[in-house]
């Protein structure tokens, strides 16, 4: 925000964020007693010095985010299961291609994983297996994000009234779990890609919009939003130019929260049937259809599941090791 | 405290009506035909308008809203479009299997993951302590049915230490069930066991840090009498706490778990409902888990307010 040098709101950068301690501290004194309006140079001075600031700030997160293991683990993990959404069918064999001749054979040279009951490879199926999750995930938490942020700026913002319904109807989306909401509206919608991810993004909406909420309310009272209102911004200015700049490190904490919760609730949804339909190689519709089998052929179900712990595990890391960093 | 539970059941009444609405609304309104979205495409108009009529979908809205909720609370659920038989006593007997489930699944929960945290608490931030904390952690992030599966695959498959189904056969004894219910109990605890062992953690952290501990230890109490008389009391606060927070997500993991196993519960029962498009069954059962769950809610907060002396006496 201070890129853009507006000359009302002159601080905003030093007071925001968990690295507003001692060594930037000089800044804020710098311009504190500069009085509001016909600024010159010196403020211009003051943004560049700010800005400059807010450069480092993110260099050093990404430096500590770089070294700390959790994070680092989490990440790799979740970056081989990326790739081998996008390029996995090069590399193994056929995940759908049907062998007659292979029908529940045991892990081998020629299968890694062993093979399901249709003679498929359970290897390529299980490294295939991550694209559904990978689609439905990051899709709805931005959803979620988006709408999340959406009514938890207004709620936040406007107060009163307008909070007051909105808390209220909140509560009564939350007065349902997840899961039976999601089953209920799946089954009358239909099951495709695109409804899921709209039917998981609107019901994590209101634990998000609590979220911004909180940070909105913290946030309105301070100089800079005052100084916004006072000369005159409409508040949709205010609430989407001034404060959500400043409310970003929150929501990125909140958006990985969400992601290890949409990857859990993905997968979740199509083990009970209400996701992608076979022959998909996705690891929840794997585990449901070949669950019979467990007795007599445990690997076309156990690849599968360590396949999805890891993944869930991993964005967990991540989702720790952003926490840690930005709160640090 | 009773004013306070008064108040509360008060508040509770309008939740539970936007609640019911909400149900209606996306059972009956947001598919826009009913008859159309049970019946499917490949149905012929007179078929749906046929079902629209039998379902009373024809008449207003307001009217159909108020029958099905006043029918809800006389008892009268309707009839099964599958079953062709009342809904009530199917989704009552599926319930009270659930009930068993889950009352079985929180008697685990509740020790072990207090025996756990306040362990881990004692010895905080040696390796046996992050070693806790790591491996609970991931048991809760990992979906129930992944280690479902492989718990069923240890202990059923591979030692035959467990039976692989859930119910035991017709006409065993009441208390043979508990025996098939440990392994779908399991998956249910590690489902909770981050979080409640969490927060024994950190209560037990603080009562560590509080000074009438170091006058304990000073005076020469044993170190037996420490933990029991006074950590493990005052890290029963929070824990009991989060277990309230966390009734969603066992009712989730119930789903779940039921139909991993096979077991006639609530769950098994309204995925099936949504599978086969059994509306009638399905809102009956939706709006009954709402309210277990709202009431699930309140008596997590009395037992907190009995917990806690401030709030009891503070009314």
């Amino acid at each position: 925000m201070p890129e853009r040098g507006d000359p009302l709101a002159p601080n905003p950068a030093t007071t925001e964020g968990p690295e507003s301690g001692a060594d930037i501290g000089f800044l804020e004194l710098e311009t504190a007693g500069v009085p509001g309006g016909g600024l010159g140079e010196q403020q211009l001075l003051a943004d560049d010095a700010a800005a400059l600031e807010q450069r480092r700030q993110r260099r050093y997160l990404a430096r500590a985010l770089l070294r700390s293991p959790t994070f680092m683990t989490g990440l790799v993990i979740v970056l081989f299961w990326i790739f081998m959404a996008l390029f996995s069918t090069f590399i193994t064999q056929s995940p759908t291609d049907v062998d007659a001749a292979a029908i529940l054979k045991a892990p081998s040279p020629a299968h890694w994983f062993g093979t399901d009951d249709l003679g498929r490879d359970v290897l390529a199926r299980t490294m295939a297996g991550a694209r559904t999750v990978l689609i439905i995930a990051p899709l709805a938490t931005l959803l979620a994000l988006l709408w999340g942020g959406i009514i938890g700026l207004i709620a936040g913002f406007y107060r009163g009234l307008t909070d007051e319904i909105i808390m209220r109807l909140i509560d009564v989306l939350l007065a349902l779990p997840i899961i039976i909401t999601s089953i209920l509206i799946l089954s009358l919608l239909g099951k495709s890609l695109a409804i899921v991810i709209i039917v998981i993004g609107a019901l994590f909406t209101p634990v998000v919009s609590r979220t911004v909420r909180a940070a909105v309310i913290g946030e309105r009272e301070r100089e800079y939003v005052m100084a916004a209102r006072l000369r005159g911004e409409r508040s949709a200015f205010v609430m989407s130019r001034e404060i959500l700049p400043n409310i970003t490190q929150p929501i990125i904490v909140e958006g990985t929260i969400r992601l290890g919760y949409a990857v859990f609730t993905a997968a979740t949804l199509s083990f009970l049937g209400f996701g992608l339909q076979p022959p998909s190689p996705d690891w929840g519709l794997t585990i449901a259809t070949e669950r019979s089998f467990l007795p007599i052929a445990a690997w076309t179900v156990l690849f599968p599941a360590a396949a999805l712990a890891s993944l869930v595990v991993a964005v967990n890391l991540i989702t720790d090791g952003l926490g840690r960093v930005f709160s640090r | 405290m009773l004013r306070l539970i008064g108040r509360r059941l008060l508040l509770m009444v309008p939740t539970l009506v936007l609640a019911s609405m909400l149900i209606f609304a996306l059972a009956e309104v947001l598919p826009g035909d009913v008859g159309r979205s049970i019946l499917g495409p490949y149905a012929t108009q007179e078929q749906v308008e046929q079902l629209n009529r039998e379902l009373g979908a024809d008449r207003p809205l307001y009217e159909r809203y108020l029958s099905w909720a006043g029918g809800f609370v006389t008892g009268d659920w309707g009839e099964s479009l599958l079953l062709k038989t009342p809904v009530f006593p199917v989704v009552m007997r599926a319930f009270g299997n659930s009930l068993l489930l889950a009352l079985f699944a929180l008697v685990i929960i509740v020790p072990t993951s207090i025996v756990v945290g306040v362990f881990a608490g004692l010895r905080r931030d040696s390796a046996l302590d992050r070693g806790i904390t790591i491996s609970t952690l991931s048991m809760t992030v990992i979906p129930e049915f992944v280690s479902g599966v492989v718990l069923l695959y240890i202990f059923a498959v591979w030692l035959k230490w467990l039976p692989v189904s859930a119910m035991p056969p017709e006409g065993s004894p009441f208390y043979e069930r508990f025996y098939y219910l440990i392994l779908p109990a399991i998956p249910l605890m590690f489902l909770e066991l981050g979080y409640i062992a969490r927060m024994a953690r950190v209560g037990t952290v603080q009562v560590l840090a509080m000074p009438y501990i170091r006058t304990a230890v000073l005076k020469g109490v044993p170190r037996s009498r420490v933990v029991f008389g006074h950590v493990l009391r005052n890290a029963m606060v929070p824990t009991v706490t989060v277990i309230g927070s966390q009734v969603g997500w066992l009712i989730g993991g119930l789903v779940v778990i039921e139909t991993l196993f096979v077991y006639p519960g609530i769950g098994k029962l309204m995925v099936d409902a949504a599978q086969y498009h059994d509306v009638v069954m399905l809102e009956a059962s939706v709006l009954l888990v709402a309210v277990v769950y709202m009431f699930a809610n309140l008596l997590a907060d009395i037992v907190v307010a009995l917990l806690n002396p401030r709030i009891r006496k503070g009314g």
